[in-house]
C-alpha cells in the first residue's frame, strides 16, 4: 500500500495551456507540457536552494558560457532579419514608385513638381527615399540584401541548433551527477531515515523531483537565455528605428504582463484545485476498487456511487473552469497586440508620409513588437515554472542533508577465526528518545546455542536484530562478539559474520539464479546449485520451464511466499555465515513447503549461534535461551523449564500458544 | 473511440456552437491580414492617417470580436469536454461497481484504477483540443489557402514546395522521437525499479553487504537513461531550427518572387505583406494539425481501454424474477458445487457438498492452492459456481437479488482492508446506524479494545487509506469487528487470523464463540490450532473434499488432515 504514490503518480498541478501563444516548433514533445504544469508547491527558502541549484552547475560553467555566446550570437543574428527584411521591402517599394515616374527625369525635378502640385507630404516622403524615376525594382540590389537575410537566419540557426546540443549536454550531466550522489547518499543514511519517511516520498525525490529538475533545466534554462537576450536585442532595435514607436509599444508590456499575470493567478488557483480534487477522486476509485468486495458485502455500493459523483462533479467544476480561465488570456494579449499594432501604424503612417521613417522601418518595427510579447510572457511562465523546480531541488537537497551514519572507525578490528559468542553488556536503546525500550539487557550466547525471541504481535522483536546487525545503533553499553565490540569494527565486516532470512522475503527483479547469488558474491553455479539443494528447493527450481534462469517478477506473482522463502534460506547457505538470524513464518504457506522451510531451516542453524524469532514449539523448547519481549520491552529471559516454572509471561503465553494446542493434537 | 462518441451526444448543441464559432474565428483571423495589407496599401503609402485611424479601429473591431468569439468557444469547448470526462468516469466507475471479482480480476485493480484516471484524462485532453485547435487549424490552413491563391495564385505555387518540406523534416523527427520516447520511459521505469528494490530490500541489501552492487545496478541504469535522453534532447536541439529555417526562408522566398510579381504590376506592394501573413498562418496551421495529430492514436489506446471496460459484461447478475424468501436464517448449504476459471483446464472445486447450520462453525482446510477461499468466495457471489449450486437460508443464491444476500452475511477477507476515515467510520461500514456502545463491544470481541482505547482519539482516531497507519494484526482485528458490527446470519472469515499471534488468535476465538453463538460461522484457515474446536471441518485437496468431521474423527480418518496437523505440532519429529 505504501508503494501507491509511485503506481499512480499524481499529475503536478498545472498552469494551463501556455499564455501568449507559442512560437512555431517551441516545446512540444514529452517535455513539451511541461510548460502546462508548473506547480503549486512552493520552495520553503527560494533563494538559498536556487543558489544551491547554481552551484551544481559549476562544474559546467565553462559549457554554459558557450551555450550563452551561442545564444547571443543566435539572437542577435535572428533580430537583425527583419530590420534586413526592411530593406528589401524598402528597394521593392522603391521600385515601385520609381516605375510611376517619368524616365530620365532626376528625383529632385519629381519633389519640387510635387511641390509645386500641393503634394507636399507625398514630396517629403519621397525625399527620403532611394528612387530612381522610369526604373523598377532593382532585383541586383533585392537579391543581395535577401541574401543577407537568408544568410543570418541560416547562421543563426546553426547556432541554436549547438546551443541547443551543447544544452543538452549540460543538463544531462547534471542531472546524471544529481541522481547519482542521491543514490550515493542512500547508501549512507542510517536505516532510521529509511524506517522513517514512508517509501514513497523517498522514491519520488529521487524520481520525480530530480525529473522536473531535469526538464527545466533542459527546457527553461535554454528558452530564459533566449527569451531575455530576445528582449533586449529588440529593445535596441526597436529604439534604433524610432524611439517614439518603442515608447509606444513599451507601455503595452506592463499592460499584457499585468493582464497575463491577473488571469494566470486565478486560473493557477483553479488548477491546483483541479489536482487536489482529481486527487481525492482518484483516492476514492483506488479505494473502492481495492476494497471492493468489501463494499458490496456491507452493501456500501450506493454510497460508494454517491460521493465518486460528488468528488467527480467536483473535478468537473474545477477543471472546467480552469480550462476556461486560462483560455482567456490567448485573445486578451491578441487583443493588446492589435492596439499596439494599430497605433505604431497611425504613427509610423504619419512619419513615413512626413518622410522622417521609411516603410520598410515601421514594417521592420511591426515585425519587432510582434517579437517582443513573446519572450516576456514566457519569462512569466519559466518563473513560474522554476518555482516548482526550486521546490523539488530543495526536497533532493534536504535528502542529501540527511544525517549520515556513523563512520567507521579509522582502524577496524578484523575478527580472524569467528566463534559466534555474542554478548550483550548492559544494552540499553530506544527509537524514540521519550520511551524507554530496551534497559539495561545483559545476556551471552555462546557459540552454537540459539537464541529464540517470543512476544505477541508487534512486540518488537526485530529491535534486537537491528542492533545485532547495527541497523541502530545502542545508546549505552555494548554488543561484542568474540569479545569484540561491534562497534570497533566496519560495519560491512560485521555484517559479513551474520546470515539473516526474514520473513519479508526480499528478491529483486531477476533470475533465481542471481537471486541466490546475492548471498555471495562471485558465486559458481555448483555453489549455487549446493545451496538450492540444502534450502531444499532444487527441486522445485527444476520444475519452472526456465529452471535457475526464471524471472522472478516484481511482485513475484509467479512464486509462492513458501517458495521465496526457500530461496532466500538458499540464499543464507550460499553466505554461510557464523551467526544466523531466522525469522519463523506465521504468514500462509503450505504444508508441505512449511515442512521444507522447517527443515532447510534446522539444517542452517546447526553449528550456528542463531537468533530466531519463533512462532515454533519445537523452536522455543530447544533454544538454550528464550527472551520473552511484550510492548519492545524485554520482560523475561531464560531457558524454558525455567521460565515455566517461574510462571510469568512466558508461562501464560505458553500455555495459551503452544502447550493447549499440543496436547490437544496429541 | 468512435464508441465513446455516444457520451458527446447529450452536448451536440454546445458542439454545434463551438464548431460554428469556431469558423467565425478563422475567418475573422485570416481577414485581418487582409485590413493589415490595406493600411499598408491605402494608408501608410499614401499618407493618410484619417484612413489608418478608420481602418485600424475597424481592425481592433474585429479583433475584440475574434476575442469575445474566442472566449465563448473556449468556455463551450471545455464545458463539453469537461462534462464528456465526468461523464465518461461516471460511466467506468459505475461499470466496474457492477463486475464480479471474476471480471475485477481479469482487469486487476490497478489497471482499473489507471483506465478511469490516467486513460480518461487522455481522451478528455484530445477532446479539449479537439473542440478548439483541431477544428481551427484545419480551418485556417484551408481559408489561408484560399485567401492566398486570391492574392495571387502564382506565388502560391510556393505551398507545394515548402509543405511537403515541412511534412518531410516533422516525418523524419517524429519518426525518430517516438522509439526514443519509449525507451526513455521505459529506463526511467527501470532506474524507478532499481530505487524501489533499495528501499524495500534496505535490510537484506546491507546484511549481505551488498551495497556497492546495488550501486552499479543503479550507476548502469542511470548511465543508460542519461545517454537516450540526451539522445533525445539532441534530437530536439534540431528541430526547432531546422523549422525556423524553413520559415525564415518561406519569407526569403516570398519577397523575392514576390517582388517581381510586384514589378510586373500583377500584386500590390501591401499584398505581399498580407501574402507573407497568409503564409504564415497556413505554415504554423499545418504544423500545430500535425503536431496534435500526433496525440491521436494515443488517445485513441486509452480510448480503447476504457470502451473495454465498459463493454465487459459482468458475469454475476441480479435474477430477474427472485426467488421468494424461505424464511429460515443461516443456513449455508453447498451442493455438489463445482467451480473453473473460464478457459482453465482443471477446475478449483469439485464436486464439493457440505451444509452448515447457525450455532455451528465450520473450518475448511488445505494446502495452498487447495480452493479454500474461491469456495467461500461462492457464498457472496464474488463468483458463480459453474456446477450444483450453493443455497443460503435454502434458496439458491443466484435467485436472490445480491443486496438482500449479502445483508445477510459478514465477510472478513484474507487481506484486512480498511478504508480512509475515522475507526468508527470504519466499524459502521455495515451498520451506519450502530451506537458507539455496539462499536466498542465489537472491539472487545475481536480483541481490538485494548488498542484503539491507546490511539490518541480513541474510535475517532482517523485510519489512512488501506490502513496502513495501523499494524497488520490490527488492521485484522478491525476488519473483524467490522464484521461483527454487522450482526450477520452468517460469518465468513477467510484465514482472517493468520497475522494474529496465537495467544490473540486464542482469545479472539474464545469471545468469538460466545458472540456467534446463533449465527453460523465458516472459518478458512492455515493453522490447526484455530480451528481444533470447530463443529465440522472440511478438509480440502485439490479442491475436492477429502474429509469431513470433527478433529478427533479427522486424526483418525484423514491421511491429508494427520499430515497439516503434524506439520503444525510436532516439529520435533520431523526437524
Amino acid at each position: 500500500m505504501s508503494d501507491k504514490t509511485e503506481q499512480t503518480p499524481m499529475p503536478r498541478p498545472g498552469f494551463g495551456p501556455r499564455p501568449g501563444g507559442s512560437g512555431p516548433g517551441r516545446g512540444f514533445g514529452p517535455g513539451g507540457g511541461h510548460f502546462m504544469m508548473g506547480s503549486g508547491a512552493k520552495a520553503r527558502d527560494f533563494k538559498g536552494s536556487l543558489k544551491r541549484l547554481g552551484t551544481m552547475l559549476k562544474p559546467q560553467a565553462l559549457r554554459i558560457a558557450i551555450v550563452i555566446v551561442l545564444a547571443a550570437a543566435s539572437v542577435a543574428l535572428s533580430v537583425a532579419a527583419p530590420k534586413v527584411i526592411g530593406k528589401a521591402t524598402n528597394v521593392i517599394f522603391e521600385g515601385v514608385v520609381g516605375k510611376q515616374m517619368p524616365a530620365g527625369v532626376d528625383k529632385a525635378q519629381v519633389v519640387q513638381m510635387l511641390r509645386a502640385k500641393g503634394q507636399d507630404r507625398l514630396a517629403d516622403m519621397l525625399s527620403a527615399m532611394d528612387v530612381k524615376p522610369g526604373q523598377g525594382i532593382d532585383f541586383d540590389r533585392l537579391g543581395r540584401v535577401l541574401a543577407t537575410v537568408a544568410a543570418l537566419y541560416l547562421l543563426s540557426a546553426l547556432f541554436q541548433w549547438g546551443q541547443g546540443y551543447l544544452m543538452a549536454g549540460v543538463s544531462q550531466r547534471v542531472v546524471y551527477d544529481m541522481r547519482a550522489r542521491v543514490d550515493e547518499k542512500l547508501a549512507r543514511l542510517p536505516l532510521k531515515y529509511f524506517d522513517d519517511h514512508p517509501r514513497g516520498d523517498i522514491l519520488s525525490r529521487v524520481t520525480n523531483d530530480i525529473d522536473n529538475i531535469a526538464q527545466t533545466l533542459q527546457q527553461a534554462m535554454t528558452q530564459l537565455i533566449t527569451a531575455m537576450l530576445t528582449i533586449i536585442g529588440v529593445l535596441a532595435m526597436m529604439f534604433s528605428i524610432s524611439w517614439i514607436l518603442a515608447l509606444i509599444s513599451l507601455l503595452t508590456v506592463p499592460l499584457s504582463v499585468i493582464v497575463t499575470i491577473a488571469i494566470a493567478k486565478r486560473s493557477q488557483v483553479q488548477f491546483s484545485r483541479q489536482w487536489e480534487r482529481i486527487g481525492a477522486l482518484n483516492g476514492h476509485v483506488e479505494e473502492m476498487h481495492t476494497g471492493h468486495a468489501i463494499v458490496k458485502v456491507f452493501g456500501r455500493q450506493k454510497e460508494a456511487i454517491e460521493r465518486f459523483d460528488e468528488l467527480n462533479e467536483q473535478v468537473y467544476d474545477a477543471s472546467f473552469k480552469a480550462q476556461f480561465i486560462s483560455g482567456i488570456i490567448q485573445p486578451s494579449m491578441n487583443f493588446i497586440n492589435k492596439l499596439n499594432y494599430v497605433a505604431i501604424c497611425v504613427i509610423g503612417g504619419v512619419r513615413v508620409a512626413n518622410g522622417t521613417l521609411t516603410l520598410g522601418d515601421v514594417q521592420a518595427f511591426i515585425q519587432y513588437s510582434q517579437q517582443f510579447t513573446q519572450p516576456i510572457v514566457q519569462t512569466a511562465s519559466i518563473a513560474n515554472v522554476l518555482q516548482s523546480t526550486v521546490a523539488s531541488a530543495e526536497r533532493v537537497f534536504e535528502l542529501l542533508d540527511e544525517p549520515e551514519e556513523t563512520p567507521d572507525p579509522a582502524e577496524p578490528v578484523k575478527l580472524r577465526e569467528v566463534r559466534g559468542r555474542v554478548e550483550f553488556d548492559r544494552v540499553s536503546f530506544r527509537y524514540v528518545p521519550d520511551k524507554p525500550l530496551i534497559e539495561d539487557l545483559s545476556l551471552t550466547v555462546e557459540p552454537g546455542h540459539t537464541v529464540a525471541i517470543v512476544g505477541p504481535t508487534g512486540a518488537g522483536k526485530t529491535t534486537l536484530v537491528n542492533l545485532l546487525m547495527r541497523f541502530y545503533d545502542v545508546d549505552a553499553g555494548a554488543i561484542r562478539i568474540d569479545g569484540v565490540d561491534i562497534r570497533d569494527m566496519a560495519r560491512d565486516d560485521l555484517r559479513r559474520v551474520f546470515g539473516m532470512v526474514l520473513q519479508d522475503t526480499w528478491l529483486f527483479g531477476g533470475t533465481i539464479r542471481e537471486n541466490i547469488a546475492y548471498g555471495k558474491e562471485g558465486a559458481t553455479e555448483e555453489e549455487i546449485i549446493a545451496a538450492a539443494e540444502a534450502a531444499h528447493v532444487d527441486h522445485f527450481v527444476r520444475t519452472l520451464p526456465d529452471g535457475y534462469d526464471t524471472r522472478i517478477d516484481d511482485d513475484a506473482a509467479n512464486i509462492s511466499q513458501g517458495e521465496r522463502q526457500l530461496l532466500t534460506i538458499a540464499r543464507a547457505f550460499l553466505a554461510d555465515p557464523e551467526i544466523l538470524i531466522l525469522d519463523e513464518a506465521t504468514s500462509s504457506v503450505d504444508t508441505r513447503t512449511e515442512v521444507l522451510i522447517q527443515r532447510a531451516m534446522a539444517k542452517l542453524m546447526k553449528n550456528r549461534t542463531s537468533f530466531v524469532i519463533a512462532h515454533r514449539l519445537s523452536t522455543v523448547r530447544n533454544a538454550e535461551t528464550i527472551i520473552v519481549m511484550d510492548n519492545g520491552r524485554i520482560v523475561e529471559q531464560g531457558n524454558h523449564e525455567e521460565l515455566m516454572a517461574r510462571g510469568g509471561f512466558y508461562h501464560d503465553l505458553y500455555v495459551s500458544q503452544f502447550e493447549r494446542a499440543y496436547e490437544e493434537a496429541i | 473511440m468512435r464508441r465513446l462518441a455516444r457520451f458527446l451526444k447529450p452536448y451536440w448543441k454546445q458542439i454545434v456552437l463551438v464548431v460554428a464559432l469556431l469558423v467565425v474565428q478563422a475567418i475573422a483571423n485570416l481577414y485581418l491580414p487582409d485590413l493589415n495589407a490595406n493600411i499598408i496599401n491605402d494608408g501608410i503609402a499614401k499618407g493618410d492617417v484619417d484612413y489608418i485611424l478608420r481602418t485600424g479601429g475597424f481592425m481592433l473591431g474585429v479583433t475584440l470580436l475574434l476575442g469575445i468569439v474566442s472566449v465563448i468557444a473556449v468556455y463551450f469547448g471545455s464545458k463539453t469536454a469537461m462534462a464528456f470526462g465526468r461523464d465518461v468516469r461516471s460511466a467506468v466507475f459505475r461499470a466496474v461497481e457492477g463486475f464480479s471479482a471474476a471480471e475485477l480480476n481479469r482487469f486487476g485493480t490497478a489497471s482499473l484504477i489507471t483506465r478511469n484516471t490516467n486513460d480518461v484524462q487522455q481522451v478528455q485532453m484530445l477532446v479539449v483540443l479537439g473542440l478548439n485547435i483541431m477544428i481551427l487549424a484545419p480551418v485556417m490552413a484551408v481559408g489561408g489557402v484560399i485567401m492566398a491563391l486570391r492574392q495571387d495564385v502564382k506565388l502560391s505555387g510556393l505551398l507545394l514546395v515548402v509543405i511537403p518540406l515541412m511534412g518531410v523534416v516533422i516525418g523524419i523527427a517524429l519518426s525518430k522521437a517516438l522509439p526514443l520516447f519509449r525507451q526513455v520511459q521505459a529506463k526511467t521505469d527501470r532506474i524507478n525499479q532499481v530505487v524501489r528494490e533499495y528501499l524495500s530490500g534496505v535490510r537484506v541489501i546491507r546484511a549481505f553487504v551488498r551495497t556497492s552492487h546495488e550501486q552499479k545496478r543503479f550507476e548502469q541504469a542511470n548511465a543508460d537513461l542519461t545517454q537516450t535522453a540526451l539522445k533525445v534532447q539532441r534530437l530536439f536541439a534540431s528541430v526547432m531550427p531546422a523549422m525556423m529555417v524553413i520559415f525564415n526562408l518561406t519569407t526569403v522566398a516570398i519577397l523575392f518572387f514576390g517582388a517581381r510579381r510586384v514589378d510586373v504590376g500583377s500584386m500590390q506592394i501591401g499584398n505581399l505583406t498580407a501574402f507573407l501573413a497568409y503564409m504564415m498562418q497556413i505554415l504554423i496551421s499545418v504544423m500545430m494539425a500535425v503536431l496534435m495529430f500526433v496525440m491521436v492514436p494515443r488517445a485513441a489506446a486509452s480510448a480503447e481501454r476504457i470502451v473495454e471496460v465498459l463493454e465487459t459484461e459482468p458475469s454475476v447478475r441480479d435474477p430477474e424474477t427472485p426467488a421468494p424468501e424461505s424464511g429460515v436464517c443461516g443456513y449455508v448449504e453447498f451442493q455438489q458445487v463445482g467451480f473453473r476459471y473460464p478457459g482453465a483446464e482443471h477446475p478449483v472445486l469439485c464436486d464439493v457438498t457440505f451444509s452448515a447450520s447457525p450455532g455451528e462453525v465450520t473450518a475448511i482446510v488445505g494446502s495452498t492452492g487447495s480452493g479454500k477461499s474461491t469456495l467461500i468466495n461462492l457464498i457472496p457471489r464474488f463468483y458463480d459456481v459453474t456446477e450444483g449450486r450453493v443455497l443460503v437460508d435454502c434458496v439458491d443464491v443466484r435467485d436472490v437479488p445480491r443486496e438482500k444476500l449479502w445483508a445477510k452475511i459478514g465477510f472478513v477477507p484474507q487481506k484486512a482492508f480498511l478504508f480512509s476515515g475515522t475507526v468508527a467510520d470504519n466499524l459502521r461500514f455495515g451498520k451506519p446506524d450502530a451506537t458507539d456502545e455496539e462499536l466498542w463491544h465489537a472491539l472487545e470481541v475481536a480483541q481490538a479494545r485494548e488498542f484503539v482505547e491507546a490511539m490518541p482519539q480513541g474510535l475517532d482516531t482517523p485510519i489512512a487509506q488501506g490502513g496502513v497507519s495501523v499494524s497488520g494484526g490490527q488492521r485484522q482485528r478491525l476488519a473483524i469487528a467490522r464484521a461483527l458490527v454487522k450482526r450477520p446470519d452468517v460469518y465468513v472469515f477467510d484465514d482472517s487470523f493468520s497475522a494474529l499471534d496465537f495467544k490473540t488468535d486464542a482469545k479472539l476465538r474464545r469471545a468469538l464463540r460466545h458472540e456467534t453463538k446463533d449465527a453460523t460461522v465458516i472459518i478458512v484457515a492455515q493453522r490447526v490450532s484455530t480451528i481444533m474446536d470447530a463443529d465440522r471441518i472440511v478438509v480440502l485437496d485439490r479442491g475436492r473434499v477429502v474429509g469431513i468431521g470433527t478433529h478427533a474423527e479427522l486424526l483418525d480418518t484423514c491421511e491429508t488432515y494427520r499430515e497439516i496437523v503434524e506439520s503444525q505440532l510436532t516439529l520435533e519429529e520431523i526437524a
